[in-house]
Parts: C-alpha cells; structure tokens; sequence
C-alpha cells in the first residue's frame, strides 16, 4: 500500500545525500514511476524545500504533510490523479457551466480606458505615447494593405487572398509584446505581425505576385508568408499543423536555454483538429515554452463557433490538459498588449506552455474564395465592424490624448495607398523564378532521378522551343 | 437529355441515391447550408435536413472515423473531403479502418462508404492543395478507388458506388467541375470496376485516367493528322484496375503509353507497367512509355506549375518517338 508517506521518506533518503547541492538532481529515473511522481508533487507543493539546506524548515513543512496526509487515512493516491480527495457525494462536473470565463478587456468599444485597471498593465503608465502612435499607424497600414490586396485581387492582378479585417488588434497588439526572436507558427491571417516586424509593402507584394524576390521563389500562394530573419515560419495550409510544431520548436528553444518563446497563432476552427489535442497535451507533459493564441473569431469559413465546439471557447480547454488560461477581448489593442506580455513572462519564468483565447470578429470573408454574405446577416457583420471595431476604439483613444484626429487619419491612409499601390506595381513587373529553379530545393542537392527528370524535360523544351522563363 | 455540369450531375447523383435509400447521408466540411465548396451538396439540406447533410467541425481523421463507425451500423455515409489533400489527415482510418476491418472481422462488418472529394493540380493552388492520392492509396488492400472524368461517367459511377458495400474512394477532379455534357434523364448506372475504350484504334493504346484524358484526346487529334490510329483507354477504375480491358487491347496494338497525373514514382503506371509484363510481355513490341508529374510539390508559380505535369505536346513526341514516325 503505497502512501504519501512513502514520497516523503524517498526524499528523506534523497535529501540526505544531496543537502549541501543547491540544485537538487534526484536521479529520478532509477525510481519506480509511482515513486517519480509522489516525489514530483512533493517538490511542487513544497517549492522552497528544493533548495532547503535548512534542516529545521524542512522537517516542519514534511510534518505539516505528514499531518495532512497521515497514513492512518485508508487515502490511495492513483497514478493518475495524486492529491485527489474522496468523496461521498454522487455529483457530476457540469460539461456546460452557467458562467463563462471572463474576458479580460482594458478599454471599451469608446477607448475610454476603466478606473479599475492596475498600474502594471494600465497604457497611460506603461506605454510611451510614441509607441501609442506607432501602434495605431501600424494597425492603419495592415487596414489599408488588406484592403488594397483584396481589390488587386478581385481585379486579377493577384489570383488570391486573405484579409484579416476586424482582427487588427490581434497581430498587432500582440507583436508589439513580442521580440523579433520569439518564433512565431501562424495559421494564414496573421500578416500584421509580420508587419509590425519589418516586412515591408514590397516584401508582401513580391509573395502575393509569386516573384523570385521573395524568400520562397514564388512557389507558394498568395499570403503563405514567410521570414527566416524575421523569424515567422512559412504558412502552410493545412489547419492545424503548426501547433504541434510549436510545442517542438518551443522544446528546442528550452533545451537551448533560450530567453525567447515560441508563439502559435490558429482559429477556433483549428482547435478542433486532432493536431490541436496533441499539441497542448504534449506542451504541458513535456513543460514547452510555448505560447498558444486562439483567434476565435466566430467563423470557421461558414461554421460558427456554436457548430464548432460546446465547450466554454477554447480557454476552457486549458483546464483539460493543466495549461493555464486567459481570454482576452480581441478587439482591445491594450487587452492583447498586456496579456500577451505577462503571458511571456509567466512562461520564461515557468517553463510551461499558456493558453491565451482572443476573442474578435472575422470582419472579411474567409478568402477570396468566399462571399459571407451567404451566410451571415449584414447587421452582424456592420456591428462588429463598426461599433466594436479595434481601430475605431483606438482612434477614440488617441484622439482624447491629443495624439490624433481625423485629418492625421486621412492623410496617413492616403499616404500608405500611394506606398502600397507603388509596391505592387514594382512587384507586379518583378521577374519570376526562371524554370531552372524548377527541381531545387526538393532535397537538399538534386537527387539522380530529379536530374534525369530535369534533363529530359529541358530537352523536350528545345527540341519544341518553348519558353523556359515567365514573360 | 439536358446539358448539365459536373457538379450538378454528382449532386444528382446524391440525390437521387438519397432520395431511394434513407440510410445514405453526407458528411463534410461546409456540405451543409454553404452547399460544399464546389456546390455539389449545394440546397440538398433543404431537402435531406441537418442530420442526413452533416456539417461537421474541422477534424477529418475524425469525421471519417465516424462515418466509418456509422456505416458499420448500417448507414451508408458520403464523407466530403473540400480537398482530396486533406485526406491524408485521414490515412490512418481509412487506412487501417475502413480497408481492414471487413477482413479482420471475419466479414461480420462491412464498411459502404463513400470518400469522395476534389483532386488534381488545379490553377496555381499551392502545393497542398494540388494533392494526387491515387497512388498513396492504391497500396492499401480492401479498398476500391474510382476516378470519374466525365459527367456522364461521374454520375453513373457515384450511384455505383454508393450501392457498393465496400469502401470507395471517388476521385473528382478539381479543374472538371465546370465540365458541361448532355447525360440522360433515365436512372442509369455504370459498373465500378470496368475501364471506359473512348476510341477503338490499332496503332497503340493509350491508357489515362481523369483530366489527363482530355490531354490525350488533344493529342489525338493531332495524331490522327499525322496518321496514327491511337486506342485511347480511360481507367475509370484504379483499384482494382480493369487488365481485362488493357490486356485486350496491347494485344491488338503491341504497344502501350500511359499517360498520368500523379507523380512517377510509384505511380499508377508503374502498377499497370509491372503487371504487363507479368501477364503479356510477348505481345509487347517496345517498352511502355509513362509519362507523368515531375517528383517535386507542385509550385505557385504559374510557368513551373504548367510544367510539372504533363501536356498534350509531350504526349504527342512519346508516341511519336515510340513508333518511329
């Protein structure tokens, strides 16, 4: 019969031998698996016994558990839930709770900033009026390149795009928290980060154009952004599949005692894939500085959040796998800002992954693929545009410091259009990758049968004369 | 007779399949009151409701897993995949589920679902999405895939298969959807495991399967010009594949050329080329020609996109250098 006696006479033993090391390094994997885990809990309940070399500390916090957890109790502690207590009452977890999680929200759809927030994370205390600008100016540039990407495309100049309109406030509020050595995995609609992060006009342009200027050469879609420098891993399109990255990217950075964390953007449709599952679980059991930001924004191409799950969002799913959680308002450039901030300091200081819901409004269609009109109310889609628009709050917040107006807001989006149409028209008349280019970068050199294919194919293209680059 | 889409002609399918059998249903992605991504399911829910148009939420291993557990009950479910790509989230359960479990279960449960989705390189859809699977599943046992080029043959094949009580993977094409041809108003159905002559000829056969049928036809008519009198053979079915039909023919015309989309290594030529030899190899006057999509993932980029796959001037020199015109 295994007690938690039996825990606390291991580290007795254990103790004994390393009392004078600061750090203690059990050789934990010679113990039984039980034995690992009472240990573990003892440790983690008792956080200051592990580098006690005071010897009076430590026998009053092992006695105080003796107490607690005596073995005149006939208490089994399962593997699988040490610390659970018994109980004598046949009442069931609610699965749809009354409440929801609150949602952490600093300004209001007006700007105006609450009286109850704390200094630590209140803008006027915090944030630099500069660094206020900028932050708004940024969310401007995103608006205005959306919106003149999704026209290029609905004029054919480009064949395709996304438009993260309504969620501005999320890839910028939470940018700004972030250094540019914090990796990020991204679903698709994360382009304001890569903006905040110096990716210029041309730089977005020359992807969307599919030119041989950008990173990948042309050989992926529209908005399938990428930037080793600055660090933002090329979007893939299959849902989902960057979390689990995440959480071995974030596990690497952790054996390389890294300062910075892995950041993972998906939607609330995402978090229903089976990669999400695995992901969080093994970010947790593993101890991955991660950080996981849902963008729920109510839509799933045409399934709503309410089709998508039943739980409470997906901050409610934290709990499930021991990561801790937080929802924030989406739409609250300040909110983000902050949340996103500690969250990287709880992480760096814990080692262990976060879970952070922002909950916004998708304010475009999915794609260009999409006309969402189709299936959702034009009163629906005008109020969160309108009235509980993230830069409209914004603006408002600016505006009351002195630090905007309407005329600086014109002038500034009329200014990016001039810049942003110049950069398409450059990128538009770029070169694109030559057919050389064709067979690299399959393997790291080309392979005998990629030369053979290679071979025979530019034979067939001389013999026919047809064209082996881009007019 | 009227001149419909092909999009139109697998939703009638459905329908009419549907309309029978109460035990058939859809399940997918945006299959519901979004009408699927390529409108085939598109104002079924009207008429079929919620329960038998399934939307579901974004897990394919999962809602196969599912219809797969609902067919082992007796339900005959359509799973949707909005891209034959994503499908490899899937491998696992209709790989080790939906192919095996009729056998490993002694027969006691049968599995007559349908998998069915848009394939192919499209225009300039990325890599991930100009997916061709045909080959990763023409491995795995105890299961039948069907490639429809036509709307006639679509519509024909898809009620088969949906009356067929083993799983089916029904492979559409995602640049044939817009396809206009005149089917019959009558009920008709078309047998899963028989491949299509197109053209009856003696020079040569010519075996293909989905849109690069259409290549080869342009081929063809060049051909005829230069006087060769090309046998032109539509799989139809990929597994199991229809030699009867390919033996007949090679013994006629003593040479072969397959022309395909999926990339070459492994492809469905090598399984026909492999059997061939096998079976015939005497009749055979010179090796078998493959052509197909080059070994890489499929670029953006327009220009290397076109030239990853096969295009119907290719097909044209192969079969001239075969027969040494």
């Amino acid at each position: 019969m295994a007690t938690w006696k039996h825990g606390w006479e291991l580290w007795e033993r254990l103790t004994e031998r390393n009392m004078n090391k600061k750090n203690l390094l059990f050789p934990l994997r010679s113990l039984s698996c039980f034995d690992q885990l009472c240990l573990k809990h003892c440790i983690r309940s008792q956080p200051s016994a592990s580098r006690k070399t005071c010897n009076s500390e430590f026998m009053e916090s092992r006695r105080t558990l003796l107490r607690r957890y005596s073995a005149s109790s006939s208490e089994y502690y399962f593997p699988g839930a040490i610390g659970a207590p018994y109980t004598d009452k046949l009442e069931l977890i609610a699965g749809e709770k009354e409440g929801r999680i609150p949602c952490f929200r600093i300004m209001n759809e007006l700007g105006e900033v609450s009286s109850a927030i704390e200094k630590e994370y209140h803008p006027d205390h915090q944030v630099e009026p500069s660094m206020m600008t900028s932050m708004y100016q940024h969310m401007l540039k995103l608006h205005v390149m959306d919106t003149m990407l999704y026209s290029a495309q609905r004029q054919g100049r480009i064949s395709f795009c996304m438009t993260s309109f309504g969620e501005e406030a999320t890839a910028i509020g939470s940018a700004a928290a972030l250094e540019t050595a914090d990796v990020i995995f991204g679903q698709y609609r994360e382009q304001g980060v890569l903006l905040w992060r110096g990716f210029t006009y041309r730089d977005f342009c020359n992807q969307c154009c599919g030119n041989a200027l950008e990173p990948a050469k042309g050989r992926q879609m529209p908005v399938h952004y990428g930037s080793k420098e600055l660090n933002f891993v090329t979007i893939s399109s299959p849902l989902a599949t960057q979390i689990p990255q995440a959480s071995g990217y974030a596990y690497g950075m952790k054996l390389s005692r890294s300062k910075n964390i892995t950041v993972c953007y998906f939607g609330e449709g995402a978090a229903s894939e089976g990669d999400f599952h695995a992901a969080l679980n093994f970010a947790a059991t593993l101890e991955c500085p991660v950080l996981f930001v849902c963008r729920n924004n109510g839509y799933a191409i045409s399934t709503p959040a309410k089709e998508q799950y039943r739980g409470d969002g997906i901050a409610g799913r934290g709990l499930a796998y021991g990561i801790d959680s937080m929802r924030v308002d989406g739409n609250d450039l300040w909110a983000v800002y902050f949340a996103v901030k500690e969250a990287k300091r709880r992480i760096l200081e814990t080692n262990r992954p976060l879970l952070l819901e922002l909950l916004t409004y998708r304010g475009g269609h999915h794609s260009t693929s999409d006309d969402s009109s189709r299936y959702r109310q034009k009163n629906e889609i005008e109020l969160y545009s309108e009235r509980l628009s993230p830069l409209r709050r914004m603006k408002h917040f600016l505006a009351f410091r002195n630090c905007w107006n309407d005329e600086m807001d014109e002038k500034y989006i009329e200014e990016q259009r001039k810049e942003l149409l110049t950069a398409l028209e450059e990128a538009e008349k770029a070169p694109k990758a030559p057919l050389e280019d064709l067979f690299n970068d399959v393997y790291d050199q080309l392979t005998p049968n990629l030369q053979r294919q290679k071979t025979m194919l530019f034979e067939f293209l001389e013999r026919q004369k047809r064209p082996t680059h881009s007019s | 007779m009227n001149k419909i889409f092909m999009f139109e002609a697998l939703r009638s399918a459905i329908d009419e399949e549907m309309s029978k059998d109460e035990t058939v249903l859809v399940i997918g992605e945006d299959v519901g009151h979004y009408g699927g991504s390529y409108k085939v399911t598109k104002d079924l829910h009207l008429k079929y409701g919620d329960l038998r148009i399934l939307d579901t939420p974004i897990a394919e291993n999962s809602f196969t897993g599912m219809a797969i557990g609902a067919a082992m009950t007796g339900l005959r479910p359509i799973v949707e995949g909005m891209n034959m790509g994503f499908l490899l989230l899937a491998f696992n359960q209709i790989a080790n589920n939906a192919g095996m479990l009729p056998y490993t279960s002694g027969g006691n449960y049968q599995i007559p679902i349908v998998i069915r989705g848009p394939g192919g390189v499209g225009r300039q859809l990325g890599a991930e999405h100009s997916q061709r699977l045909e080959t990763y599943f023409q491995a795995v046992p105890g299961l039948k895939i069907v490639a429809c080029s036509t709307p006639y043959n679509a519509k024909g094949l898809l009620k088969s298969a949906i009356r067929d009580n083993n799983p089916v993977l029904f492979f559409e094409h995602v640049l044939l959807y817009n396809m206009k041809q005149e089917i019959p108003d009558y009920e008709y159905t078309l047998p899963l495991d028989k491949a299509e002559i197109v053209k009856e000829g003696k020079d040569i056969t010519i075996i293909t399967y989905s849109r690069m049928r259409y290549h080869v036809l342009k081929a063809v008519d060049r051909l005829i010009e230069k006087n060769v009198d090309p046998e032109v053979i539509d799989l139809i079915s990929l597994k199991p594949i229809d030699m009867d039909t390919i033996i007949k023919s090679i013994q006629k015309t003593h040479k072969a050329c397959i022309v395909e989309e999926c990339m070459r290594t492994g492809g469905i030529a090598s399984e026909i080329i492999a059997r061939v030899n096998e079976l015939i190899f005497d009749y055979l006057d010179s090796p078998i020609i493959r052509l197909s999509s080059q070994d890489i993932p499929t670029p953006y980029n327009g220009l290397l996109e076109q030239n990853t796959i096969v295009n119907s001037e290719q097909i044209i020199n192969a079969i001239i250098k075969q027969l040494n015109i």
